[in-house]
């Protein structure tokens, strides 16, 4: 194990007096998020793309498009695949190679929000084109750049970011509706409302919202829930080792959906802008 | 030079398809120090290539067999982003990538002063987010202003520039079309101080003259880019430079 | 022998600083014979300097690299039978046995050393010895030398650490006195702190970020002065308010 993934006992019991006082060590409140910067439309060569800089956590994902055959036991569904690679780029502690755990399940849990949510359309005809033959097969790859803590939720921003700002090729489909054409000219990836994260950290008996890089060290467990803009709850992941109470997560329950209204309103600000942006301004 | 009017890749006048000339490299910026965690870093793009690097260094080797007793290792991994190329790319590593990060790591190899930190390693990290042709020399050229930024001790910067052939013609900097459909491609690098050559491969056809006249364009070319990264180094510091006051040297 | 840089130019690995004979180097550079003729490069990211006929360059980035006699900031991360691994930072591990830390004799089939220093645990020691062949030893017997219990743990860049001491430590005496505070500073790059309340807390933390980044300017200890005294005052104006 790497010395970095060791917290370090004086930072854990700094941080743990703080919360006993009820302050964070950067001076959020218990259920305040820090800053958030999503820049859409980065990446010419992908036909959708996000990066989200949330507090010191900066994320890139990009939506890449195929015209494709179904899978056979969903003929008439758009496919779509969510992939995160947890780069060596992002922190002295990660390792280089294929994704390990940790990475598997947070791009299962981004997932699960956007393909439970509903939000993109897979039955609709523009992402079905012809039925059992040739569907849009979206693949959404997600990098992490630098790890400030709490992936999950920047992480499925970017996602949602990525495909609020995707375009597909327009399809002409012949006469016999046996084959597809793809045209020049693009249109947005349908798509009805939007889905966001929210992850809570739980430390001894404290539960913070948004935890940044040293609470996700110090954390003994963690609730995450993806929830839509029409406030539906529709994936929910408990992880580490620690436990919640009924009670606890009832009212994670009522502050998500709070929180969850800020996050989708950024979607809807930086969707379809058509406008190109410069990843780190020079 | 020749006027080979029928090649698809000149227009009429003889300018490149993207209004270039010969001579003339696509719009280049960089900077440094843009990521938190990393110990150097640096963000650099090159036409509509996008490339981030990531170094990490010296520190701790793992696993320990295989450190050298006599100086630090260097580790370059060169990857490829899914979506920065026209056809969706597999997250697992080709054979190019390996190729390339070797080729890298031993353009580096050539600079640092290993042999002040044995046992450790230096890693290197790139990823090219956008890709459009020449990411290699990019790719070094990012590295090169990565390791300066982490501190690590280096003989000089490594600066790179690929040359080709289009239209019988020999021209700087291929974008991805003129690689793929021009008559060759010669990727170098150099330290630009010393001039000395670190890395050098072609693809296609040249005449023994053609690689000695694409040496000299380089060489051009890679003087250049130079004063770019010498640039991007300064410009990071003279920010805080124009907050503070010129006043005699007080301490130290 | 000709200087052909400025005083404190910021230089980058690969320029040429002097050229000639009988020339001495400082840090930051190195030495290299072409055509007969000696030049000295600098290998860092720097600033240039020519003092007593020493030529070098003062590093503005780089890792630590241990020092005999160095006071620095650990955090154990491995226990074995009688000794501990000790992160420093950078590509060295230190060494630290458990002679180095208790007085008494220690019997290894009856005790446990991680009952004296657990992993995780952050300790202020001094290098002993060091040589590049070998992990640098450390100590904790020495003034000042132990295990830290309490304080905000903070890192820096290790070349910044003799801006943030300052000439005979005024920089570090300016901070503590200014805010009552106290500040143990690792060479190493690791620094603990510890105020009456958070607000001062931040203060320090905001200033020494302040002189790392402002490192290779000049007049600083008199801009972090002022720095202190205007957010000073912005802290006791907001707290008159909240009564």
């Amino acid at each position: 194990m790497r010395s970095e993934q060791i917290l370090g006992n004086l930072e854990r019991k700094h941080l743990t007096d703080l919360l006993a006082k009820g302050k964070r060590v950067d001076s959020r409140d218990f259920m305040e998020v820090r800053p958030i910067e999503i820049l859409p439309n980065v990446i010419k060569k992908a036909e959708g793309s996000a990066m989200v800089k949330w507090g010191k956590t900066v994320i890139l994902a990009g939506v890449k498009t195929t015209l494709g055959t179904p899978f056979p036991d969903t003929p008439n569904d758009g496919v779509i695949t969510v992939n995160i690679e947890i780069s060596p780029i992002s922190s002295p502690a990660h390792e280089s190679g294929p994704p390990g755990p940790e990475a598997v399940e947070i791009a299962r849990v981004v997932d699960r929000g956007i393909r439970e949510s509903k939000v993109i359309p897979m039955k609709d005809p523009r992402l079905c084109v012809i039925p059992g033959k040739k569907v849009w097969i979206l693949f959404v790859d997600i990098y992490v750049l630098d790890d400030g803590g709490n992936i999950i939720d920047a992480a499925a921003l970017a996602a949602m970011a990525a495909l609020a700002n995707t375009r597909l090729k327009k399809v002409e489909i012949d006469e016999e509706g046996e084959d597809a054409t793809l045209l020049e000219e693009t249109e947005p990836l349908p798509r009805n409302g939007s889905v966001a994260s929210m992850t809570y950290a739980k430390i001894n008996d404290y539960i913070v919202y948004d935890p940044n890089l040293n609470e996700d060290r110090a954390k003994n467990a963690r609730f995450s829930l993806a929830i839509t803009n029409e406030g539906i709850v529709c994936s929910m992941q408990k992880g580490e080792s620690g436990v919640f109470t009924e009670n606890e997560i009832e009212t994670l329950l009522d502050q998500a959906s709070i929180h969850v209204k800020r996050l989708n309103d950024l979607i809807e600000q930086t969707s379809q802008t058509g406008e190109f942006n410069e990843m780190f301004s020079i | 030079m020749n006027n080979n009017k029928q090649s698809p890749l000149l227009l009429e006048d003889g300018r490149r398809l993207d209004g270039r000339q010969f001579n003339e490299l696509r719009p280049i910026s960089m900077s440094t120090g843009v990521l938190e965690r990393a110990d150097g870093s640096c963000y650099l793009t090159w036409g509509n290539n996008k490339i981030i690097c990531a170094v990490y260094g010296p520190r701790e080797l793992h696993p320990k067999h295989l450190a050298r007793p006599d100086r630090a290792i260097v580790r370059v991994e060169y990857r490829l982003a899914t979506f920065s190329v026209g056809e969706r790319k597999s997250p697992a590593p080709r054979r190019r990538e390996y190729e390339l990060s070797k080729i890298i790591a031993e353009s580096i190899n050539s600079i640092i002063f290993l042999e002040k930190f044995p046992n450790g390693t230096v890693d290197v990290f790139i990823t090219v987010l956008d890709a459009d042709g020449g990411t290699r020399c990019a790719a070094l050229t990012a590295a090169s202003l990565g390791l300066a930024d982490a501190g690590i001790p280096m003989r000089g910067l490594v600066t790179g520039c690929a040359v080709g052939k289009i239209g019988d013609n020999i021209v700087v900097d291929l974008s991805d079309v003129e690689d793929k459909e021009g008559q060759g491609d010669m990727p170098v690098a150099m330290i630009y101080n010393t001039g000395e050559i670190t890395l050098l491969q072609c693809d296609g056809k040249f005449t023994t003259n053609d690689v000695k006249e694409g040496l000299k364009l380089a060489k051009e070319a890679i003087h250049d880019v130079y004063q770019m990264q010498r640039k991007a180094v300064i410009a990071k510091y003279s920010k805080i430079e124009e907050l503070s006051k010129d006043t005699n040297d007080e301490e130290e | 022998m000709s200087i052909l840089v400025e005083r404190n130019q910021l230089v980058i690995p690969g320029e040429i600083i002097a050229r000639g004979s009988g020339l001495k180097t400082a840090g930051g550079v190195y030495r290299r014979e072409i055509n007969n003729q000696t030049e000295i490069v600098a290998s860092m990211i720097g600033l240039a300097q020519v003092r007593n006929d020493r030529v070098g360059v003062v590093p503005l980035e780089g890792c630590y690299i241990p020092l005999e006699g160095d006071i620095i900031i650990g955090k154990i991360t491995r226990v074995g039978i009688t000794s501990w691994n000790v992160d420093i930072r950078g590509p060295y591990v230190g060494m630290l046995r458990v002679g180095n830390v208790i007085d008494r004799d220690f019997d290894s089939l009856r005790e446990s050393i991680d009952r004296i220093l657990q992993i995780g645990d952050i300790i202020k020691a001094e290098i002993t010895y060091f040589d590049r062949t070998r992990d640098p030893v450390l100590t904790l017997h020495g003034r000042g030398l132990r295990k830290l219990t309490s304080g905000r743990l903070i890192e820096v860049d290790p070349v910044k650490i003799p801006r943030i001491i300052g000439k005979k430590g005024s920089m570090i005496q300016l901070l503590k006195n200014m805010t009552g505070s106290q500040i143990n500073v690792g060479q190493n790059g690791r620094i603990v702190l510890k105020a009456n309340n958070i607000d001062l807390e931040n203060l320090v933390e905001r200033a020494i970020r302040k002189i790392e980044a402002e490192a290779h300017t000049s007049g600083l200890t008199d801009r972090i002065r002022d720095y202190l005294e205007k957010e000073k005052e912005r802290l006791s104006n907001r707290s008159n308010k909240d009564e």
